[in-house]
């Protein structure tokens, strides 16, 4: 179960909320109103050399003590509660905060891992979780229904180039705020459908490299795995994808040597971020990868022997990824071009650049 | 009869569909679909449903008898457990089209995605068929039981691919595949194996795709006008010693 649904604009244009609202509403039968989420890239251009901290606070008397520890770290520029409305099926577990931060002069050169060590240590705090991270972006989650939750953070106000979108379904963990998708770090923000049976050993390899997971959730391993894969080790797309989806041994044994000898040395340097069990996800990146030209990606990867739905359409320059044709049909009537891609190979939007 | 299914929710689709079919209406089209799932499912009897649009999951589960014509891709789950009557796909087909199927005939006119054809079995006169005119995803015919399922590779709506995925037929045990073409060995699964064509397949894979070409106009023999392949089980038991102890 579970419903995902990614658009991106290649040209890096703005569009309102109202078509992955459209979209993803149509997938209401693949979640049961415990969590629904969006990811949005574009959202703050006046203010996009500054970390956007999308912060939920479990008491809104938790603010002035999450300011102090904001204070110790780094520079806040800006602060202002997101705005948010009543929504009747929607309790108000959390208040939704956003702080523009950067940070101290003598860490600059390792910004990007002193904001996450400063979010884990935020996360571990229990009051306090932080959705998002980025630059230039913001993730708005709750419980209900996607679009009971896009009318509770008021979202037909807001624009973006690349939107993701999440209808959960928790079919192993409890239903609550921190749990909806999408889960990001820095730029990165991933929709996940399906459930991730290694999450013991992924959750092991990734506290290594000093992730902490807080959400109670498996999804949140692939947001950390795909910081660690591709920002930290900067491997490229493609490769990054068969870690998480790797080939069979015995499909191995059958590729050309150099290609062999590539996928075989994945497997061995990153069994443990190996992704067990079925999954459809949608991964959006904000900021230009490394090899990758422009200021953005999104990816769509199934698991390798594709056990939940991916389909991805294309309109002009506006490219789709979502469990369900109907759901792309629903804003984009006569799409160019509709396909299902293979298992475990990834879907690849750039903005300002090719699919 | 005509209904514009725009954005009903599939409840609201289905009983009305139910309702004209109680009413005595054997001619319905539907419009404007996209995305109402089990649409035609449980219907009986010589029914004509025309689909514009992209149905949701489950088209024509548990159906006896009508014949389902979808104008556009289909999505997953196609005729699962089917029983009988015939489900036209004029774009592609998804994952585990003809799931469990046990009579009628699907034609697919593109590609048709993974798992299709899952479990399928031949029930004494009824013999299930599907056919696709593109390509097809791993695990086709996986655990198939019986029945016939014939893949083309002339249209292609995939950006890349094989005419077959991997592990084609895994636990396999009765029925057959026919691949226009030929089969490189490594692509089938545990407990299924090539076999040369016999008369009786010829003349059986002619007759179905005879009746295929006329549905989409196209060409008969320019579509048989090349090597098949069968692909079928090496035993009807192909997991007997992994549960036994003999």
């Amino acid at each position: 179960m579970c419903s995902i649904l990614g658009i991106v604009n290649e040209n890096g244009k703005l569009f309102s909320a109202n078509y992955i609202i459209e979209g993803i509403s149509l997938m209401n039968e693949r979640c049961n109103g415990l969590g629904g989420g969006f990811a949005a890239y574009g959202l703050y251009p006046e203010y996009k050399d500054y970390y956007a901290l999308h912060i939920l606070l479990k008491d809104v008397e938790l603010k002035d003590q999450v300011t102090e520890m904001l204070k110790d770290y780094v520079n806040i520029y800006k602060d202002e509660e997101i705005e948010t409305r009543n929504v009747e099926r929607i309790p108000q577990d959390y208040t939704p905060w956003r702080f523009f931060v950067d940070v101290p002069e003598r860490y600059t050169n390792d910004a990007d891992n002193y904001i996450i060590d400063l979010a884990m240590k935020i996360n571990s705090t229990g009051g306090a979780l932080v959705i998002s991270s980025g630059k230039n972006m913001g993730v708005f989650k709750a419980i209900g229904y996607p679009d009971e939750v896009a009318k509770l953070y008021k979202l037909d106000n807001y624009k973006a180039y690349m939107w993701l979108a999440h209808g959960r379904y928790p079919t192993n963990t409890r239903g609550w705020w921190g749990g909806a998708h999408p889960f990001s770090i820095l730029d990165n923000s991933i929709v996940h459908n399906g459930e991730i049976t290694s999450y013991g050993t992924n959750k092991r390899f990734l506290e290594s490299y000093g992730y902490k997971c807080s959400y109670f959730t498996d999804s949140e391993v692939l947001a950390y795995l795909w910081d660690l894969l591709v920002r930290r080790h900067k491997l490229p797309i493609e490769l990054a994808s068969e870690v998480l989806a790797p080939p069979f041994w015995e499909q191995i044994e059958r590729m050309p040597p150099e290609r062999r000898r590539i996928i075989e040395a994945l497997r061995m340097t990153y069994g443990p971020a190996m992704v067990n069990g079925p999954f459809g996800i949608v991964i959006a990146n904000g900021s230009g990868l490394t090899g990758v030209a422009g200021n953005g990606t999104m990816v769509g990867l199934s698991d390798r022997i594709k056990l939940r739905p991916l389909i991805c359409a294309r309109k002009n320059d506006t490219t789709f990824m979502a469990s369900e044709e109907s759901a792309i049909k629903a804003v984009c009537k006569n799409p160019d071009n509709v396909w299902a891609p293979r298992a475990g190979e990834p879907t690849v939007a750039m903005v300002n650049g090719d699919v | 009869m005509r209904i514009v299914a725009d954005y009903k929710h599939y409840k609201q689709l289905n009983e009305e569909v139910f309702q004209a079919v109680q009413a005595g209406v054997a001619e319905l089209t539907l419009e404007d679909v996209n995305g109402q799932r089990f649409i035609a499912d449980c219907l009986t009897g010589k029914l004509k449903i025309d689909i514009y649009g992209t149905p949701g999951n489950d088209l024509g589960m548990f159906m006896d008898g009508p014949t389902v014509t979808v104008f556009g891709n289909a999505q997953d789950g196609v005729g699962n457990t089917m029983s009988s009557g015939k489900i036209i796909i004029h774009g592609d087909g998804r994952d585990i089209l003809g799931h469990s199927m046990r009579g009628g005939k699907i034609f697919v006119h593109g590609d048709v995605g993974y798992r299709v054809g899952i479990h399928m079995k031949t029930y004494k006169s009824n013999v299930p068929i599907i056919v696709a005119g593109g390509h097809a995803g791993d695990f086709l015919g996986e655990y198939m039981a019986g029945g016939m399922i014939i893949v083309l590779g002339i249209h292609n709506s995939a950006k890349k691919s094989e005419i077959l995925g991997d592990w084609v037929a895994t636990g396999q045990h009765g029925g057959a595949i026919y691949v226009r073409g030929n089969v490189d060995e490594s692509k089938l699964g545990n407990g299924a194996s090539q076999f040369p064509l016999t008369a009786d397949d010829e003349i059986a894979v002619k007759k179905v795709l005879k009746e295929y070409c006329q549905v989409f106009g196209l060409d008969l023999e320019s579509v048989v006008d090349s090597e098949f392949t069968k692909i079928a089980p090496l035993s009807h038991r192909p997991y007997a010693a992994l549960y036994t102890s003999e």
